[in-house]
């Protein structure tokens, strides 16, 4: 098939041009030394990104963003191991309709899981809108993701290990500390990694849900209105496009060098 | 093995260690669980109760009444028509945008399915060596924030935009094309590619699963190559098929970001109107009886199609 000209190649570099294409716009016109994102391109400058630095409401937001994701991520993925490892351990009667069940919010429009949120917590519970509020609702929408990441891991090693683990007079504690955690690693990494994308670049829950406090998504939404501040907007964009593909990248090659080791020679 | 459970003297040690295995499987289970029924499956029953109340000013009237649900169906003598369809309908808002929103939603959908198709088949069939780095290639994008991936179309569309710049510069047009954004046709362009890279996934794994010698064996009795894709390979890739066209239809029905971001006036839909009832017009119970309805309108649809192609059976399908 190689060396032979093939139409679906030319369509998969048109496809990925697609892609990527128009994402990778605004490093171009962050670094263009013009107000407007216009071509032709005028000259190389840094002004955008370092202003950024005199930008006390963005980095308040970043640093709320970046609290609420630590937390969304450790949180998630603290409940969703013992979840994966019952939905992939243990058969039980019903386990795949719970299943279902708690990968909902994939499927949910985020607008109607925010809506749900802000009327339960505003008119039913009565508590203010907050940093924690949006925290909530983003485990909500990390959980069934973390889940995922963890089971596929699960589901990629031999219950056995486990077992022959039991025979030997190991409890199940000592068997998921000693055994079950660290071939599971690389699926808590990279579940740890995923929730934290997820919640950092959330936007239409934390939009609702936030209160005096904003996070980095609903602040950068605040500012696409003003024209004059799209050179800022496009160098923020720009930083955060880079660091969260730089997460992902690090998450899905932790996970996949994690799936390619997990035969028992080698630990 | 069930037969002679009966007989089995060991049986009752073994029903009480099933016993016990199942109860520390729900144990584990019960702390995703009981964050799921609290944040998701409550608020949901809320919702679904504040849409029977009603706003009066600033009262939240908690008399339980259908005057939300009848508010949406009021008709009207007087017809408002919106692209020759005729609307009879006193509060014909809601009506139009759902409507407007499935076709939009729906568009994407086709449009999606038809990028995605190709290429989840080029990467289950073509790419033989690096196809972790391929795969990671094509998801990537997928995870980095979708307000700033809707954002960049505005970028490229804008009136000032990198297309308009672009063709200005190289001396094609003298004046900005006006009618690439805002506008129903950039929120679809949009969505389709917000949502293309999630859809190659579940194509591609179907795809993969395909056993290779069954292609073999309609090469072998005479299908030409077309032939072959059209009886063997799409069939057995539908189930993938159609799940990734749910993905991206569902959740795409009721999105906020694109057609705020790049709708314009004309892009609205049904999302922007469950906003502006929550956020602007402070009628919530209003609000909660339009999101309810979209849902059970993409419910009912989804049920209904996937009854149509017979899905049970198509998944059932194992060659």
């Amino acid at each position: 098939m190689r060396g032979k000209f093939n139409i679906l190649w030319v369509y998969a570099g048109f496809f990925i041009i697609f892609l990527y294409g128009p994402v990778l716009l605004m490093p171009v016109f962050a670094l263009n030394d013009g107000t407007f994102a216009t071509f032709p391109l005028k000259g190389f400058t840094l002004k955008n990104f370092a202003a950024m630095a005199a930008n006390t409401s963005m980095i308040l937001a970043f640093q709320n963003s970046l609290k609420i994701a630590v937390f969304v991520a450790v949180l998630s993925t603290a409940l969703a191991i013992p979840a994966a490892l019952a939905l992939t351990r243990f058969r039980l009667p019903g386990g795949a309709a719970i299943q279902s069940f708690m990968m909902l919010p994939l499927v949910i429009p985020s607008i109607v899981i925010a809506v749900a949120l802000l009327v339960i917590i505003l008119k039913i519970l009565g508590i203010g809108l907050s940093l924690f509020t949006v925290a909530a609702g983003h485990v909500i929408v990390c959980l069934p993701f973390c889940i995922s990441v963890l089971m596929s891991r699960l589901e990629g090693f031999d219950p056995s290990l486990e077992e022959a683990s039991r025979d030997l007079g190991c409890g199940a504690w000592t068997t998921f500390w000693r055994l079950t955690f660290p071939l599971a690693l690389p699926g808590v990494i990279s579940s740890l990694l995923m929730g934290f994308i997820i919640s950092f670049d959330e936007f239409v829950i934390a939009f609702f849900l936030t209160g005096t406090e904003t996070t980095l998504p609903v602040y950068l939404f605040s500012q696409l209105r003003f024209p004059n501040k799209l050179p800022g907007v496009l160098a923020l964009g720009s930083l955060i496009l880079v660091g969260s593909a730089l997460l992902v990248i690090a998450a899905e090659v932790i996970r996949k060098r994690g799936v390619a080791s997990s035969n028992p020679g080698d630990f | 093995m069930t037969d002679t459970a009966a007989s089995d003297p060991l049986a009752p040690a073994r029903d009480r260690e099933v016993l016990r295995r199942r109860l520390r499987g729900y144990g584990l289970l019960s702390p995703a669980l009981s964050v799921t029924i609290a944040m998701l499956a409550l608020p949901m029953a809320a919702l679904f109760l504040l849409s029977f109340w009603t706003q009066s000013g600033f009262e939240l009237d908690r008399t339980p009444t259908l005057a939300n649900y009848a508010e949406l169906v009021r008709p009207s003598a007087e017809p408002t028509v919106w692209f020759g369809i005729p609307f009879h309908l006193a509060y014909p808002v809601p009506a139009i945008l759902m409507v407007k929103s499935l076709v939009m939603s729906l568009m994407a959908t086709l449009a999606v399915i038809a990028l995605a198709y190709p290429m989840a088949y080029f990467l289950a069939f073509r790419v033989h060596r690096h196809k972790a780095l391929w795969i990671i290639l094509i998801t990537v994008p997928f995870w980095t924030s979708y307000l700033l991936r809707v954002f960049a179309w505005k970028v490229v569309l804008g009136f000032n935009g990198a297309i308009n710049s672009g063709l200005k510069t190289l001396g094609i047009i003298d004046e900005p094309l006006e009618f690439l954004l805002y506008n129903p046709g950039a929120v679809v362009i949009t969505l389709a590619h917000s949502w293309v890279a999630f859809a190659i996934l579940p194509i591609y794994v179907s795809l993969e699963k395909i056993d290779r010698s069954l292609l073999e064996a309609a090469s072998d009795l005479g299908d030409s190559r077309w032939q072959r894709f059209r009886r063997v390979t799409l069939p057995l890739s539908a189930p993938g098929t159609v799940a990734a066209a749910l993905l991206v239809f569902i959740p795409t029905v009721g999105d906020y970001v694109t057609p705020t971001l790049v709708g314009g006036p004309g892009g609205t839909m049904i999302g922007n109107l469950v906003q502006d009832l929550f956020l602007k017009q402070n009628n919530a119970p209003l609000g909660a009886a339009v999101a309810i309805t979209m849902m059970g309108i993409i419910a009912v649809l989804v049920a209904l199609f996937l009854w149509a192609i017979g899905y049970a059976r198509i998944r059932s399908r194992r060659l």
